[in-house]
């Protein structure tokens, strides 16, 4: 295999074989970072609102990728054009790859047509975070809405999605729940295919 | 390059959770490109990496010294060697290789052919000083710094810039001897 590496060096980027998306680095890894990520955030901003909106937008640029990335390695280039279906793609496909299992679960809204939730008992991202009792209702959370929110975006599905800490009873730490609200043109063009 | 987790593997005990890799290395992706909004200058922005890494740095050295099953090191060449076999394999999973000694042993580099945070990168044509792994420097100046060992880390080579590997050259300045009582964080 003499110059396999320096062949990978000099093929450009979208030349190159696209992993199995099987490698891993240590939790402890990814938590140092995560948690820079925030902490240099936090620099930067004057409230909590501006913080969630710069890490919504940090896991964004994570959401789009992760879609096309996805879309490429399992699903033969397909895309749905269903909500349903992106949404479960977004429950199992992609949280399965970048968490290693798919959420603990995806429910309809009951009050809205448009609202869909996605729970976490322990979301990865929170695992070792405790909110400051001055942060009200922060949550770090917001970086996977926003990884969300960018899959959803890039297949064509616009979408609000927030992060939400529910408290459960019998627990000392609260589920986070991702609720998605799509926009009026997805919910209708869902209509329409129906 | 897949490494498979052996029992015997001191880097790869059960004690070290692990996560996706491209979840990792797009996070920091998403870092990298705040960082180049926010800062007009790419220098700026290295520095910043630099500042993250050296952060991660001072934390990450208590948790590879309480699960990595090592003993103090007795020389600088010792401490490279855990950095590029243990240390390198329990945070990143690669290895790295030890090389380029000076004759004082106070110079070496460590030498990546596999790099989890590039992966799908490509540096566009107005970034191209950015030192896109600087974190990595960062990292490794303030675990040594813990460990009272002050260095000068930077990149020499980077396959992104095209070159045949990733280097970093690790110096050895001095060795800080510990005070008591011990100074806070600034």
């Amino acid at each position: 295999m003499i110059g396999v590496g320096r062949a990978k060096q000099n093929l450009n980027v979208v030349d190159r074989p696209l992993g199995k998306g099987k490698s891993e680095v240590s939790l402890s890894a990814f938590a140092f970072l995560f948690s820079e990520l925030v902490q240099y955030n936090q620099g930067k901003v004057e409230n909590i609102a501006e913080l969630e909106h710069r890490l919504e937008e940090a896991g964004f640029g994570v959401g789009i990728r992760m879609l096309e990335l996805l879309c490429h390695r399992d699903k033969a280039n397909r895309r749905e054009t269903r909500v349903l279906g992106i949404l479960s793609f977004v429950h199992s496909t992609v949280w399965k790859s970048l968490f290693g299992k798919v959420a603990d679960s995806l429910e309809k809204g009951t009050e809205h047509e448009d609202e869909y939730m996605i729970s976490e008992k322990e979301l990865l991202v929170n695992r070792f975070v405790s909110v400051p009792g001055g942060m009200g209702g922060f949550n770090c959370g917001t970086f996977v809405a926003g990884i969300v929110k960018g899959v959803l975006d890039g297949a064509g599905f616009p979408a609000r999605v927030t992060a939400h800490f529910v408290a459960v009873e019998g627990q000392a730490r609260p589920r986070t729940t991702i609720l998605i609200k799509f926009a009026e043109e997805v919910v209708q063009r869902d209509a329409r295919l129906a | 390059m897949r490494a498979s987790l052996r029992p015997s593997d001191p880097a790869a005990s059960p004690a070290v959770e692990r996560v996706n890799a491209e979840l990792f290395t797009l996070t920091y992706g998403a870092i990298v490109r705040q960082l180049l909004t926010d800062y007009e200058e790419i220098d700026e922005v290295n520095k910043q990496l630099d500042t993250m890494g050296y952060n991660i740095g001072a934390r990450l050295v208590d948790d590879f010294l309480a699960k990595a099953n090592i003993t103090k090191c007795t020389d600088f060449r010792e401490t490279a060697d855990v950095i590029a076999k243990v240390g390198f394999k329990m945070f990143l999973n690669v290895t790295a290789t030890v090389a380029n000694w000076s004759s004082d042993n106070m110079e070496c580099s460590l030498i990546l052919d596999d790099n989890p945070l590039v992966d799908f990168v490509e540096l566009p044509e107005t970034c191209q000083g950015l030192s896109y792994c600087n974190i990595l420097c960062g990292v490794l100046r303030g675990a040594l710094e813990m460990v009272s060992m002050r260095t000068e880390v930077k990149f020499v080579k980077d396959m992104l810039r095209g070159d045949d590997a990733f280097e970093i050259r690790l110096k050895l300045l001095e060795h800080v001897p510990e005070e008591y009582p011990y100074k806070n964080d600034e």
